[in-house]
């Protein structure tokens, strides 16, 4: 009997691979994770991944409380205190429902919750619109998120172990929000290697809440009220947290690539046929097949363009990205998000990376920012090529405006 | 640089609330008859929507512009020409929402500055109950009930104009008691208020208190931690659930004492307190259950002493006691110590008995504010018998 099991147990280790959609990778990977608490509320393009945690759960697949609340606030209330309470939770929504949950999202990470959520990226209202558009995850970008932008199906579910390893990490202890982009990733089915137990076990540890742990035999008072004399210490304890998620990614990502046999590169951003480039386009998320194929098609025609794909936007790896971006004559930024009345009237996105190249000792290479995409738009290939030639033009000092709004009918 | 003034008022959240901006308000429009500039503001972290909780608001006035900036480039000022408490039992301290220790009501005094009190206490009683100070400052009665109110009612008998005819008198180059008067009639078209506001002036006299002079104790101070010295994620370790303590005459341990903040005493949050009849008690259960605060520790012998550091004075206890005159609210001007009374009475039940009938003899009003309608049309008269004839 004994070889049989031994060729069981063996075969347990060995990845099966499935056609899923982006959203389905995520649920996966919660039930690889055996997350004990997920709150769903309908909402398209994130109501995907609920449906499929919902299927697993009744089909005895996966074991945890599924909780359908009355709405996005109490949704991500629940998943807070179950989380103080030392459950392992999953959470998700998106646009205005993400929006709707605000008050609950702005205490999360004060609280240090290691929730890790999936944003469907969608439009904000009004129009009422299901396509994507990033505003909506980067309305918590100064409030201690960590956020991370994937662009396929199998990055999905590997983001979403990692971010459970990086969130529980007693060092840090902040909440982490995955997004997908509406469509091209939420409703789409590709092939993905789903690992197996074993190895998610070996990578992901129990969460511990320790010290801070939420129980009767752990008396604790949790956010109590405090006046001037206390906030801003909270503050940098929070400052503190963030800072050292960088270190703590990227041993994620070391292990991950040990134990899981996958490998990132630099987790912070993906780089793309930037070793000769003379120019490089950025942006996050399913964005880039487009500019990857018109990337190969352009290079067919002499001309030397790379693309940085932002992977984690908080943390945001600064001092990296200047130092990758001095090699270029000029970068631009396609973003697909607004920030109405911000400098230069740009992007989210374009607005970061300037400003990440300001303190920079290097070379710092012309940045435009190109508005793109926006409420599910597809960003088509000769968008592409107009943007390049565009960056070309402020490669060689011409003057042209820093913000340019591309695939707009005019 | 021309003069700066700074003048604090010491109040009670909500009952005085608005008592307080009053005079604050009035001291800066008083101060602009002169063509003084000034500010009035309260300390916001105060939260003086709390009831009872020692709140504060300051009136900084100055001479010129920019030295009036030069006042408010600090919000709370460092020290004051003088502080107004409008209620005397604020002279044991001063423990705000926000302030994490006991502030003596003279903290911020300037040399030679002075302490505003109303009151219908003497001078010494005052005195004694005060912090003591390295320099000598003076002290001055606004002689009446301490003015207590709700946040949506104002009673209006007068107190606010009073203290600015006092302020008149002692700080001449602050503002006149002319420019008080043509304050008042510009605010509330009031000759009454005006003739208050100038027998009060009058009557006005301070004396002077010397360091020697005032309660010796060394008030409980609270150093803040660092950043990285506090936990994390806003948790707190709880205060432990408590514990049962010894009879003083018996040596029996037993009862139940609940742990308690260490930080914040609540020793002058209160303007009453309870006092207990151990005698008469029937151990009904009913102030233990009934205090808002878990005031009450239960004793060895199964009685319920309430403990000064928990307890805010609100007088539940009293309200829901079955039994007459067995817990009465008493001033707090009467006590000059938070000693637990149940061992008081252990040790001694006939000392007991004549210091408690001494307590309640003259059973005071309960001065928390608003009750009933027609509340303050019965009261006012009496004050304004005191400020026309003192």
């Amino acid at each position: 009997m004994a070889p049989v099991a031994t060729a069981v147990e063996e075969e347990r280790k060995i990845d099966e691979t499935a056609l899923i959609t982006g959203s389905e990778a995520i649920a996966v990977a919660c039930k690889l994770a055996d997350v004990d608490v997920i709150t769903a509320y309908p909402i398209r393009p994130y109501d995907t991944v609920m449906q499929y945690v919902a299927k697993l759960v009744a089909n005895g697949e996966m074991d945890c409380e599924y909780i359908v609340a009355e709405g996005e606030h109490s949704q991500f209330e629940i998943v807070k205190h179950a989380s103080a309470c030392g459950a392992r939770v999953f959470c998700g929504s998106s646009g205005v429902g993400w929006m709707y949950a605000m008050e609950a999202l702005t205490v999360t990470p004060a609280l240090r919750i290691p929730m890790v959520v999936m944003v469907g990226n969608r439009a904000l209202d009004d129009p009422g619109a299901f396509g994507v558009e990033h505003n909506d995850a980067l309305a918590v970008r100064d409030l201690g998120w960590q956020l991370v932008w994937v662009d396929n199906a199998q990055e999905a579910l590997d983001t979403a172990l990692i971010a459970y390893r990086v969130a529980e990490d007693r060092r840090i202890f902040l909440p982490c929000a995955i997004s997908c982009d509406g469509a091209f990733l939420t409703h789409s089915q590709a092939l993905v290697k789903i690992p197996s137990q074993e190895k998610v076990n070996e990578f992901l540890p129990r969460y511990n809440r320790a010290d801070l742990l939420l129980h009767p035999d752990n008396p604790i008072t949790v956010a109590p009220q405090a006046n001037e004399d206390w906030v801003m210490e909270i503050r940098r304890q929070n400052y503190a947290a963030m800072e050292r998620t960088f270190g703590v990614i990227k041993e994620a990502y070391a292990d991950f690539e040990r134990i899981l046999g996958r490998s990132y590169g630099n987790p912070f951003f993906e780089e793309y046929q930037t070793d000769d480039a003379d120019v490089v386009l950025m942006g996050m998320g399913t964005l880039s097949t487009p500019v990857k194929v018109a990337i190969r098609q352009m290079r067919k025609q002499g001309k030397k363009v790379g693309f940085v794909r932002m992977r984690w936007f908080r943390p945001f790896a600064a001092e990296d990205l200047a130092k990758s971006l001095g090699r270029f004559s000029a970068v631009g930024v396609i973003d697909r998000d607004y920030s109405f009345g911000s400098p230069y009237l740009g992007g989210v996105l374009a607005g970061e990376v300037r400003h990440a190249l300001y303190p920079s000792p290097g070379k710092r290479p012309p940045v435009l920012g190109f508005i793109c995409g926006l409420g599910g738009r597809e960003v088509t290939v000769p968008d592409v090529e107009r943007m390049t030639d565009s960056v070309y033009k402020a490669a060689e000092g011409k003057v042209q405006p820093l913000t340019q709004w591309i695939g707009l009918r005019e | 640089m021309g003069r700066l003034f700074a003048i604090e008022i010491i109040y009670r959240g909500i009952f005085q609330k608005t008592l307080g901006k009053h005079i604050s308000r009035s001291i800066v429009l008083a101060a602009h008859k002169e063509d003084k500039l000034g500010i009035s503001f309260g300390r916001y972290g105060d939260s003086p929507e709390r009831n009872g909780i020692p709140a504060k608001n300051f009136a900084i006035v100055a001479t010129d512009e920019q030295t009036l900036e030069e006042g408010m480039a600090k919000y709370e000022p460092k020290e004051v020409d003088i502080t107004i408490a409008v209620d005397d039992t604020l002279c044991k301290g001063v423990e705000s929402w926000a302030w994490y220790g006991l502030q003596p009501v003279n903290r911020l005094l300037k040399s030679g500055g002075t302490l505003i009190v109303t009151s219908r206490e003497q001078p010494e009683a005052l005195i004694e109950m005060a912090h003591r100070k390295e320099y000598p400052y003076k002290l001055a009665i606004v002689k009446g009930t301490p003015s207590f109110s709700g946040l949506w009612v104002y009673k209006d008998d007068h107190t606010d104009v009073r203290i600015l005819g006092a302020i008149a008198r002692i700080l001449p180059e602050l503002f006149s008691l002319e420019s008080v008067q043509k304050a008042i009639m510009d605010e509330w078209h009031d000759e009454l208020k005006a003739t208050s506001a100038g027998k009060s002036y009058e009557r006005t006299t301070s004396l002077t208190v010397q360091p020697n002079q005032g309660n010796p104790e060394e008030p409980y101070r609270f150093d803040f931690p660092k950043w990285h010295e506090m936990g994390e994620g806003i948790a707190i370790p709880s205060i432990p659930a408590g514990h049962g303590f010894e009879d003083p005459t018996t040596h029996a341990v037993g009862g139940f004492r609940p742990d308690r903040n260490p930080t914040f005493k609540k020793f002058s949050t209160r303007t009453m307190r309870p006092v207990v009849n151990f005698d008469t008690c029937i151990k009904c259960t009913l102030c233990w259950l009934q205090c808002p605060d878990s005031c009450f520790d239960v004793t060895p012998d199964g009685l319920y002493d309430a403990n000064m550091q928990a307890c805010c004075g609100c007088g539940v206890c009293e309200a829901v006691c079955p039994v007459k005159d067995c817990v009465t609210m008493v001033n707090e001007t009467e006590f000059r110590d938070n000693a637990s009374q149940w061992e008081m009475w252990r040790k001694d039940k006939e000392g007991y008995k004549t210091w408690l009938e001494e307590k309640i003899k003259s059973h005071p009003e309960r001065s928390h504010g608003f009750r009933y309608r027609g509340q303050y049309e019965e009261q006012v008269p009496e004050m304004l018998e005191i400020a026309r004839e003192g």
